[in-house]
């Protein structure tokens, strides 16, 4: 039934009252379907890869080991994240705006050369061992030509996806659907994209001689040069992941409790520092290659302030993204004390609880690892260690991953218009995945740090049998313990999430237009309006101790690492 | 923050609370974080200070085989032991799947470490950790350092370079 407001093509969605324009949303259907189906994989390869580092090489053979983590990178940091934010895009543009997607033809164009991406990718890692070069492939190492195409295809489908979104923003600005600003989440939708279109491009740059060079038409690539323009891709692709989950943060934060940030002009001015020197974070890749190669001020000047101007706006949102939060809370009616806001939260929807999970471990464990190792010095001890894995556990899952889970159970009724099934499940997913995973990450960045275990090992038991192996002390297996029960509670709530997701889509009940209005088949209740005129918005004073807690734990973690650092064997001096 | 924004936004003001955190966070990141880089190169002793030259794999191939054969003083699993004297250049060759050779060094004296990989990217890392250098063929590393404590450091290939990657193992022994 459709509303008699609703135009042709167009459906008025009872809860929000955003005209959601049909075409986009069987395409987000699709997308969203395409980004689980990647997360189906790439979580298979993660029980593989658990298995082989905490149970040895004789249950997951050290060779297997390095396809299937060949297969988790790519699916998870590039299929999963990617394919979910083109699903963000679409709906970001087209429902958001209430306007119609553009170039609907080009859009699908576009998932399937993603998905043809996808698959030629994910069939040459697993035919050939030539191709378990896992998401760094490091030039001269050499995979076959299928392995360099799918990659370029992917990106070109992304590269059309984009082109949809700028396009339908244009569209909606020109036929005045909407106003010169945006909404702030349309805004940073749009940074998010604007950093893509740069990323995808030096993608290319770092691809397409790779792929030329495995056909046999270019000699040789420079290995030098190869990793200084590959993490010229690989370092904004994590920008725009970055991007992203903020801004599914302030969405997420707007649907559950009716958050209101405490500033648009600061909040935008913060997305605007993702914007500046996104491409030198690439220099903080190459902090252990000799001054003689890359000198001291080039290493201090991008590393250092252009890359912490980029932290300054993290460091902007995790205030902001929590005081917005507070002060939806406490424009209803839980406004007493410190911290009541966050005590009477709706902890009972998933949403929201994946939402928090995500700011906190997220800022906690992925954003101040993140900041330490790509500081020169620390990243002496972290370099190709297991801590990195640590840190990006804590950004791109704990942080995008869980944030992107939360905004699903949403996604469901409101796109899908379906109930969601085994609710009861849904309600310990996040705590299940986000505490898993947390162990697993801070297991890691110990074993690394502490203990220099090294990333990228098939066999950290015998060495695959050399003559120099040697057996690591006993705290290393039992932190190896944590890590790998850690990493099988993330797996059990991935393939909750994952089962949830397809069980609803194929069998969930379908609901109605009245039940939708009731909030029926919601995650959570929908927050009521507030009445009358805001004039000043409430002081969003619990965030403020909150955050000057994480500043604390932020220096004190830095120095610690100084601190590690200085009791190892005196180089360069 | 889903509808545009009802008032000029650009125009109202910024309150005292989030004031004060913008304030601090960037002291924290913009101040101190950034001139703590450059300080530690004054006041630090690990930094990834050396030079750097283009090398010929080859080239590379015949300084550490003329390097092993002076100061060879034993053979461990078909690999030189080689103890040069304090203070000298020593030479350290990452290939498919070995550290080449082992060296024999003196705690508390410095060393000039060369440094190269005659094939694919490698990682220099060792156990007990002491920290970690990214190797690559055609570029030679030289970075001097003081194995300050005993004992016997394993070197850890820690970047993927083929399917024997898991094997490639070295070793350092430092005497007291
Ligand atoms: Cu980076
Ligand atoms: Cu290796």
């Amino acid at each position: 039934m459709a509303s008699a407001s609703a135009s042709a093509g167009y459906r008025v969605c009872p809860v929000t009252g955003l005209k959601v324009f049909l075409p986009t949303e069987r395409l987000i259907q699709a997308v969203a379907v395409s980004a689980v189906v990647a997360l189906l994989i790439g979580g298979i390869a993660a029980l593989f890869v658990v298995l082989n580092r905490w149970l040895g090489p004789d249950v997951v053979a050290p060779s297997r080991f390095y396809m299937w983590i060949a297969l988790h990178g790519w699916n998870m940091l590039v299929f999963w994240i990617v394919l979910f934010e083109v699903a963000l895009l679409y709906f970001a543009s087209s429902v958001l705006l209430s306007t119609r997607l553009v170039w609907p033809r080009l859009a699908w164009v576009s998932l399937g050369l993603m998905v043809v991406g996808v698959a030629l990718t994910d069939v040459a890692v697993v035919r050939t061992p030539q191709n378990y070069l896992s998401f760094q492939p490091y030039v001269p190492l050499q995979g076959t030509p299928d392995f360099y195409l799918g990659p370029i295809l992917f990106t070109v489908g992304s590269l059309s996806a984009l082109a949809v979104f700028f396009a339908t923003i244009y569209t909606a600005q020109k036929e005045k659907v909407v106003g010169r600003s945006l909404p702030l989440v349309v805004y940073g939708a749009a940074v998010a994209a604007i950093i893509a279109v740069a990323t995808l491009v030096v993608g290319a740059m770092a691809f397409i001689p790779a792929f030329l060079w495995s056909l046999g038409l270019v000699g040789s690539v420079d290995a030098f040069w190869w990793k200084l323009t590959y993490w010229g891709f690989g370092h904004p692709a994590q920008q725009i992941n970055l991007a992203a989950m903020i801004t599914v943060w302030y969405f997420l934060a707007y649907i559950t409790v009716g958050g209101v940030t405490p500033s648009e002009k600061v909040s935008r001015l913060a997305f605007v520092c993702y914007l500046v020197a996104i491409n030198l974070g690439s220099a903080h890749h190459l902090q252990t290659e000799a001054s003689g190669a890359l000198s001291v001020p080039w290493k201090w000047i991008n590393t250092g302030y252009l890359v912490h101007l980029a932290v300054l706006g993290s460091m902007i949102h995790a205030f902001a993204v929590p005081a917005a939060i507070e002060i939806g809370q406490r424009l209803r009616g839980h406004g007493q004390g410190w911290f009541r806001w966050l005590i009477k939260a709706p902890w009972g929807n998933p949403a929201f609880s994946s939402l928090v999970l995500s700011i906190a471990l997220f800022g906690f464990l992925g954003g101040t690892s993140g900041v330490i190792y790509g500081t020169e010095q620390p990243n002496l001890l972290w370099h190709n260690t297991l801590a990195v894995v640590g840190h990006f556990k804590g950004t791109v899952v704990l942080g995008t991953t869980l944030a992107f889970m939360g905004v699903t159970w949403y996604v469901l009724p409101l796109i899908f218009r379906r109930q969601v099934v085994g609710r009861p499940l849904a309600v310990v997913q996040p705590w299940l995945f986000g505490v898993g995973m947390a162990l697993l990450a801070v297991a890691f960045m110990k074993l690394g740090v502490a203990d220099g275990v090294p990333r990228k090992q098939g066999d950290i038991f015998l060495f695959g049998g050399s003559a120099f192996a040697f057996p690591y002390p006993a705290h290393v297996w039992a932190w190896m313990a944590v890590a790998g029960i850690g990493g099988l509670l993330g797996v059990l709530g991935g393939a909750i999430f994952v089962g949830l997701v397809v069980g609803t889509v194929l069998m969930g009940k379908r609901l109605s237009e009245a039940e939708l209005k009731g909030g029926y088949g919601l995650p959570g209740a929908v927050p009521a309006p507030v009445g009358g005129a805001v004039h000043s918005l409430p002081v969003p004073k619990g965030t403020l101790v909150l955050t000057i807690i994480f500043w604390l734990f932020f220096l004190a973690m830095y120095l610690r690492a100084f601190a590690q650092l200085s009791s190892t064997w005196p180089l360069g001096h | 923050m889903v509808t545009a924004p009802e008032r000029v936004w650009w125009r109202v003001p910024v309150s005292r609370a989030e004031m004060v955190w913008i304030v601090l966070a960037f002291l924290l990141v913009m101040v101190f974080f950034s001139l703590w880089m450059a300080l530690w190169h004054g006041i630090g002793r690990q930094n990834a200070t050396g030079a750097a030259y283009k090398v010929a794999p080859q080239t590379y191939r015949e300084e550490v085989f003329a390097f092993a054969r002076q100061w060879k003083v034993g053979e461990e699993n078909g690999i030189p032991v080689v103890a040069p004297p304090p203070g000298s250049h020593v030479y350290l060759l990452a290939q498919r799947f070995s550290w080449y050779p082992i060296l024999k060094l003196k705690a508390g004296e410095t060393y000039h470490l060369h440094m190269a990989s005659t094939d694919v990217l490698h990682g220099f890392s060792l156990s007990p950790h002491q920290w970690a250098i990214q190797l690559y063929p055609g570029y030679e590393w030289v970075m001097s350092f003081t194995p300050d404590k005993p004992g016997t450091y394993h070197i850890i290939c820690n970047d993927f370079c083929g399917l024997g990657h898991q094997t490639m193992l070295g070793k350092i022994i430092v005497e007291g």
